[in-house]
């Protein structure tokens, strides 16, 4: 049963992100992008985290991809590009070491601490019957007790960019259009 | 297997064919129970519109013209399904089930029915295993509504978008735009009924709404209700916040390109929306089935037992909604873009989260044992000030505008 799911949903996952860099047409790459993150739903939900599955829906596929639909919509670059044309002529193969190099290093993290890693869903409240809330009551307190610096400060974060995205897109002309 | 899914007691326990079947029925029957509800709302629509402005409404098809949707239904399947030439094929091809696959889902969490009374938490026993009468009841319980809902933005966008044509584009920019806009106020108002309940679930929101007074709609001070009804009514695109469809300004809005069965599509999803919505809001504010009881008294439905009792008190609260959104579209005018995103930012969401914020320090205080009075005080002075601020930091920022001459 776990295997299905966690094939179906590595199906699911690979599916979108091959879809993301092969198709030429930006909307058809941000949709493939939703199924990817659909999939990562799944998975959280197959290791126990209902909350994070739920956060990842919406707010990944429910405001940022939308957002991502958003711009390629209204900057009009909704168009299928020719995907041969090549503008930084170093950028692919420079890409395929990147993305060699991340794997391999995330290899052999795995293989590193194969002694530390631990068992699926261990240490997790486990949601049963009597006690739904169990996991999210476990994250809350997580979040809001132990971390709740780190907590606040991306908070913080998340503002100075919202507002500083503002100050820069604010075109100020100095000799008025209302004058 | 039990927490992958649900929190069903009846799927705790290996695979058996009892369960199993048990739960292809529960799908079968919520299934069709959308789709004839939303055949017989399309139907309520028009014949309450048409009292409301002194017609007949649809009279011709089947006793009181009942049958007018499914007559409606069957020549849209039979009429030529058009793909503009300029289409996006396979996103046009993929949007309506974008927008109709939610309004289905949705409809999932909603507890239909069962007895909630002395303690039972709403659960029945069906060829002798015990469940609840909803479909799926999951950990993270209302979120999976938003969730939804903030996947039934994509039907809409794409839709616009790959019809290839200008109209639909801008119907379906500013429809999503407001979609996301509103959310924000319907996740806040969401949380003060998570505060009162203290559960995600939505069996278990309903369970703590024993009495009248337990109702969440007066246990949150009725603001959260409001904010909520508004709210819904703008992620719905229904009147008065209809600019999805705006039909004297935008021709047809997102949908103009479709025709044929695509059409229908969207159009089931939309009424099974504004079913699922109202059950939602019944289901968080009103008890959903749970019984009007005040103090120890019980309005009891005699000859009934209390399981069926509980999906009749639902469908009547559901009709009392389903009410008001046929009466809104009667009778307010629809409202100006500009003026729709100044009652979602600068009202709906500084309210939601100030009330939000005046149900937290209540708690806190009960749990600390303060004065109430004191905290309430303290509350209302902390919010008056924080919404000088805001009317002064708006003041402020339109005067420098105008003095700027910024473009925006």
């Amino acid at each position: 049963m776990e295997l299905v799911v966690f094939v179906l949903a590595a199906a699911m996952v690979l599916g979108g992100a091959l879809g993301v860099i092969t198709r030429s047409n930006p909307v058809h790459a941000a949709l493939s992008l939703v199924l990817t993150l659909f999939g990562i739903a799944v998975m959280f939900v197959s290791h126990n985290a209902h909350f994070l599955a739920a956060v990842q829906v919406i707010v990944y596929a429910g405001a940022i991809v939308v957002l991502f639909l958003f711009v390629i919509m209204l900057l009009g670059v909704d168009k299928a590009e020719d995907i041969n044309i090549e503008p930084i002529t170093v950028q692919r193969p420079l890409a395929a070491v990147i993305g060699v190099g991340i794997m391999g290093i995330i290899i052999a993290a795995i293989v590193v601490a194969d002694d530390v890693l631990v068992e699926r869903g261990a240490g997790l409240a486990s949601t049963t019957v009597d006690n739904p809330d169990g996991n999210i009551r476990q994250l809350a307190r997580s979040i809001f007790s132990d971390n709740v610096f780190a907590f606040e400060l991306t908070s913080v974060l998340l503002l100075v960019a919202v507002v500083g995205t503002i100050l820069m897109a604010r075109r100020v002309k100095s000799n008025g259009a209302g004058k | 297997m039990s927490s992958l899914i649900a929190l069903d007691p009846l799927l705790d326990g290996g695979l058996l064919w009892t369960p199993l079947f048990i739960v292809l029925l529960k799908v079968l029957i919520v299934f069709v129970v959308g789709l004839v509800a939303t055949m017989l709302m399309v139907w309520f629509e028009r014949k309450v519109i048409a009292g409301m402005q002194n017609r007949v409404g649809p009279n011709k098809a089947g006793p009181w013209g009942l049958l007018q949707t499914l007559a409606d239904g069957t020549k849209l399947f039979f009429k030529e399904d058009l793909l503009p030439e300029r289409s996006d094929r396979l996103v046009f091809r993929l949007a309506p089930y974008l927008a109709l696959v939610p309004a289905f889902l949705a409809f999932a969490i909603i507890p239909l029915g069962g007895d909630f009374r002395d303690g039972k938490g709403g659960l029945v026993t069906l060829f002798g295993h015990e469940t609840r009468l909803q479909l799926a009841d999951p950990p993270v319980g209302v979120l999976f509504a938003l969730a939804i809902s903030s996947i039934a933005v994509y039907g809409i966008m794409l839709a616009g978008w790959s019809s290839g044509s200008k109209y639909p584009l801008l119907g379906s920019v500013r429809a999503s735009a407001q979609m996301v806009s509103y959310e924000a106020a319907l996740g806040l108002s969401l949380g003060a009924v998570l505060l009162v309940s203290g559960t995600l679930s939505t069996a278990g929101i309903v369970n703590m709404q024993s009495t009248l007074g337990n109702w969440n709609f007066v246990a949150t001070g009725f603001v959260p209700f409001f904010i909520f009804l508004i709210a819904a009514t703008a992620e719905l695109n229904r009147p008065p916040f209809d600019l999805v469809e705006a039909e004297q300004e935008l021709v047809g809005g997102f949908n103009t390109e479709y025709s044929s069965i695509r059409f229908a599509l969207f159009f089931l999803a939309e009424f099974m929306n504004t079913i699922t919505m109202s059950a939602l809001i019944v289901t968080l504010f009103f008890g959903g089935p749970q019984p009007i009881s005040i103090g120890n008294t019980t309005l009891d439905i005699p000859l009934l037992p209390n399981a069926l009792e509980g999906t009749v008190w639902l469908l009547l609260k559901v009709l009392v909604f389903l009410y008001i959104y046929v009466w809104f579209r009667a009778t307010l005018p629809r409202f100006r873009y500009d003026q729709l995103m100044d009652l979602g930012w600068r009202i709906l969401i500084p309210a939601s989260l100030g009330w939000f914020m005046l149900l937290a320090a209540q708690r806190v205080g009960r749990e600390a044992g303060w004065d109430q009075v004191v905290v309430t005080i303290v509350s209302a002075l902390v919010l008056i000030i924080g919404y000088a601020l805001l009317q002064a930091a708006h003041a402020v920022s339109r005067r420098n505008r105008e003095k700027d001459g910024a473009s925006f």
